[in-house]
């Protein structure tokens, strides 16, 4: 038996307005190369200067994930040559980052929770992009010194699916504290893969490799298994010293299959030093104080709406996973709606519907107000669960009042128990034979009166009202 | 030529006939301590180093790989020169991305000294020196990593400053080691110096490393008179030549003659500075100039693929350069990072404690510039050779100290012999006045 030992580091874009180390927007140019000026081109003489935002919002994570926010940090010199590199070496933190023994508890299957550490959290700015055009190569450099922040965990992981649910934690907690835009498509959370294996009961580790280019929650996972699968197999076959060796594999999306770069970046040698251009970051009482502020937090926000809103631990953790939905969530229960209600129609009802004409919760045609009204309406019985499901289905084509949708598609739900005993002592006096039955003893029938009851009314009955007094009517 | 004081006294009419003339005779001249004639507005012409940006100005560091580049922006020292009155005229002659001693390194070829054309001028800031010494050029601006303003100034018989680490802006100066630059001023008399300082020095947040500490203005302050305790450090001079030596005698006794204090120290050995100056310079200077790629500016010499291109483009560096990047990344590389870089650094902080100690009693240093006077043209065979003749200089970079070169005497030859007076951080006013009165004592003509 073999345990599997994963480490992730994550790249996360940092949503600041200007560059890293420059006053350059970091919003998207109509053109190649705008965004750019002598520092981020890495022209003669042109010098870097620290982005306050990219730093406090840096410490905010690290505030977020309990770790020690460093009152100095230093930054060094990466140097490598590329020709998206401007100044061929990256400003990054090797030796002193500001964010360093973090930890992130992750949600188990079991209902347990996994305490993932981390080791360091370090700005460093990214690189411009290489356009491969038939012939030629053509750099852009508008993203060139756009803030990163490396979150580098421990190896404290043991499975593909427990990888997953660090990232899904880390990407929601950064969406939370409105740090980056975390989109994985786009390369805003960029995520490498350091996965090894050993004989279970072994201390050492085995050997590590590092896969890179997993643009997807779903190929993380993927990637996970296969390395896994080729490590063990290395092992089994006893070949693991030379099939298994310490390199950087490219995650392969359309063969399913991790590639080994061998020989691109081995013999590569950074040469750290700290760079010489800055002085070593000291964080200010103010800036502490500013990273402070935060929102409520995922784990937070789980507790609360178990505790205080009373709602199933499941439907929390999937409503807290995306600060979104919470949000959505917290808006329907602003306009009156009932947690429970809400639970139900936000994450079957509107989830299911947005799926299906493939929305997400951000672009949804109704809003959380609106569905928030239609579940009140729901609680307070003014209408009933099927009409509210077909407002909803108008809802999804056009903005419509809701009051006038019930009366112009004759939903109003009939509550008043004159109105409903009036149908019931109808229904009853034309089935006196049936009546005799029920009171013989054969009670099922109850159903077939509720039936006839709701077809008469056209629906309209409360049906909980109706079954309580034909029970009555019927003793 | 007259002084930058005299200068900005005048009109506008008489400015304009002034660049005139000075272009003139700096076309006829055979030091080759311009390079070109770029201009810049129409104040009170200032020669530039060729390693500090002019917007629209061709600028090239001295070297073969940034030919054709044009400077999109001005330098923060040009911003404020313009600020001032005064107007970048003309680039002057530098060893290549201020790697040498001598402007021999220079794409554009040696700079001759003005008081024996078959001397060098000095470097790195060689053109500057030789022009404001030859009479063609009123003042120029420097920049100084190891001693490249004041060694030249000592070997030209002018003035050179290197203010405080932090004091003058080095946004747009093309860096060679970003720890140890610092720009500063080449003028004919001490006066000028702190006239020419004022003006280029101020906070910049474009600067990381600029420094926001309260500037006075130093020059409307100017005392000579002041009696101050200047401290000589005895086992220096014993490294110097004859001729420096005897320099320094008369320089002691001129400063006794001015009522100062003289107070005698010992410091560490000079070759300690050396070690750590040529390992710390080289590994940001390596850094510094990777970015000359070819790529996206300067001079690109195709070859068959990416590494080719690079690969040609980098090897028009001279071979000075060369050196110094691949010294630079020897003590970066992996394995060697703490017995060098490390290292190194601490030696800086021994050598930072060192000057805290004497300046606890001393309030301004003397010292040598340079071993000797101007060698001749193509007398250093031996890099290492030239590496010592920094010895008296780079200390004070290493420790972010400001200190200033002003000509003392001549040898029998007639080669102007320099001395330098070092101050404790951001004490430029106190450099200023010993300075001034070291001036009006030595009466060097
Ligand atoms: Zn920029």
């Amino acid at each position: 038996m073999f345990e599997t030992v994963i480490g992730l580091e994550v790249h996360v874009q940092l949503n600041t307005k200007t560059k890293l180390f420059c006053s350059c927007p970091t919003s998207f140019a109509e053109h190649q190369n705008i965004n750019t000026c002598p520092t981020c081109l890495a022209l003669p003489g042109a010098l870097p200067v620290v982005n306050r935002e990219a730093v406090i919002k840096a410490m905010r994570f690290g505030y977020a994930v309990n770790a020690t926010v460093n009152h100095i940090s230093n930054f060094d010199r990466k140097s490598y040559f590329y020709p998206d590199s401007p100044s061929a070496y990256q400003i990054t933190q090797l030796y002193r980052a500001v964010v360093q023994n973090g930890e992130l508890f992750i949600d188990l299957d079991n209902g347990t929770k996994k305490r993932i550490g981390i080791t360091q959290a370090h700005l460093e700015a990214d690189a411009g992009k290489n356009i491969h055009d038939g012939d030629i190569s053509k750099v852009d450099l508008n993203r060139a010194g756009t803030p990163l922040m490396e979150i580098v965990s421990e190896p404290d992981m043991r499975s593909a699916s427990e990888a997953v649910a660090y990232l899904k934690k880390l990407h929601s907690t950064v969406r939370y504290l409105d740090i980056s835009d975390a989109n994985m498509q786009e390369g805003s959370f960029r995520c490498d893969v350091n996965v090894s294996i050993r004989p279970k009961g072994q201390k050492e580790f085995g050997t590590r490799v590092e896969i890179k280019n997993i643009n997807s929650f779903k190929f993380v996972a993927s990637a996970i298994n296969y390395e896994v699968q080729r490590q063990i197999e290395a092992y089994e076959d006893g070949i693991y010293k030379d099939e298994v060796i310490q390199e950087t594999r490219l995650w392969d999306t359309d063969r399913g299959v991790t590639k080994s770069m061998r020989g691109k970046e081995e013999a590569a040698d950074y040469r750290y030093f700290p760079d010489p251009d800055l002085r070593p970051l000291v964080v200010t009482d103010e800036m502490i104080e500013e990273a402070k502020k935060m929102p409520e937090l995922p784990d937070a926000k789980v507790k609360r709406y178990i505790e205080e809103l009373k709602i199933k631990r499941v439907d929390a953790l999937i409503i807290c996973s995306d600060k979104e939905l919470a949000q959505f969530f917290e808006e329907m229960l602003s306009r009156g709606a009932s947690a429970k209600t809400s639970v139900n129609w936000l994450t079957t009802e509107l989830l299911g519907r947005l799926n299906k004409s493939g929305y997400s919760i951000i672009d949804s045609p109704v809003s959380g107000k609106k569905l928030g009204e239609l579940v009140s309406k729901i609680d307070s019985g003014a209408i009933n669960g099927k009409g509210a499901k077909d407002i909803l289905d108008v809802l999804m084509e056009e903005d419509r009042d809701i009051d006038e949708l019930i009366e112009s598609m004759g939903l109003a739900q009939i509550s008043d128990d004159r109105a409903i005993l009036e149908i019931i002592d109808n229904i009853l006096s034309k089935n006196q034979d049936k009546v005799e039955e029920y009171r013989g003893g054969k009670v099922k029938l109850i159903g077939f009166f509720v039936g006839q009851v709701m077809k008469a009314s056209r629906g309209s009955a409360n049906p909980q009202k109706v079954n309580q007094l034909l029970r009555e009517r019927l003793k | 030529m007259i002084t930058l004081k005299e200068a900005l006294r005048k009109s506008r009419e008489e400015l304009d006939r002034l660049r005139l003339e000075i272009e003139e005779k700096a076309r006829e001249s055979n030091l080759n301590a311009y390079i070109d004639f770029s201009k810049s507005g129409d104040g009170v012409p200032i020669l530039i180093k060729d390693n500090i940006q002019v917007k629209d100005w061709t600028i090239t560091s001295g070297s073969k790989i940034l030919q054709g580049y044009i400077a999109p922006y001005n330098a923060t020292v040009i911003e404020n020169l313009k600020a001032n009155g005064l107007s970048p005229f003309g680039r002057a002659n530098m060893d290549e991305f201020a790697m040498g001693s001598t402007t021999e390194s220079s794409y554009y070829g040696v700079t001759k000294n003005p008081y024996g054309e078959d001397r060098v001028a000095g470097g790195s800031s060689g053109g500057s020196a030789s022009a404001v010494a030859g009479g063609i050029a009123i003042c120029a601006l420097g920049s100084d990593t190891g001693g490249s303003i004041r060694q030249p100034a000592s070997y030209c018989g002018c003035v050179g400053m290197k203010p405080t680490y932090g004091r003058v802006s080095r946004y747009g100066l093309a860096s060679y080691a970003s720890s140890l630059d610092q720009i500063g001023p080449i003028t004919q008399n001490v006066e000028d110096s702190a006239i020419l300082y004022d003006i280029i020095s101020s906070y910049d947040p474009k600067d990381s490393t600029s420094s926001n500490l309260e500037l006075i203005p130093t020059a409307k302050n100017l005392n000579p008179d002041r009696k101050l305790k200047i401290a000589v450090i005895d086992n220096y001079i014993r490294e110097a030549s004859s001729d420096v030596q005897n320099t320094y005698k008369i320089a002691i006794e001129a400063l006794k003659s001015e009522g100062h204090t003289i107070i005698h120290k010992e410091m560490t050995n000079t070759k300690y500075d050396i070690a750590s100056y040529y390992i710390i310079a080289t590994a940001e200077a390596t850094t510094n100039l990777a970015r000359y790629d070819g790529i996206r500016y300067g001079s690109r010499v195709e070859g068959d693929n990416l590494q080719e291109t690079y690969l040609n483009s980098r090897n028009q560096f001279g071979d000075e350069v060369k050196r110094r990047i691949l010294l630079g990344n020897f003590v970066l590389s992996s394995g060697f990072y703490d017995a060098y870089y490390l290292k190194a650094q601490k030696v800086r902080h021994i050598i930072r404690d060192e000057f805290n100690k004497i300046f606890k009693e001393a309030d301004l240093i003397l010292s040598p510039v340079a071993p000797t006077v101007a060698p001749k043209i193509g007398s250093f065979k031996d890099p290492l050779e030239m590496y010592k003749s920094d010895m008296f200089t780079i200390s004070i970079n290493l420790a972010g100290l400001p200190a200033i070169s002003l000509p003392i005497s001549r040898d029998s030859e007639g080669m102007p012999i320099g001395l330098q007076l070092i101050g404790n951080l951001f004490s430029e006013q106190t450099l200023f006045d010993g300075a001034m009165s070291l001036e009006r004592a030595v009466n060097y003509i």
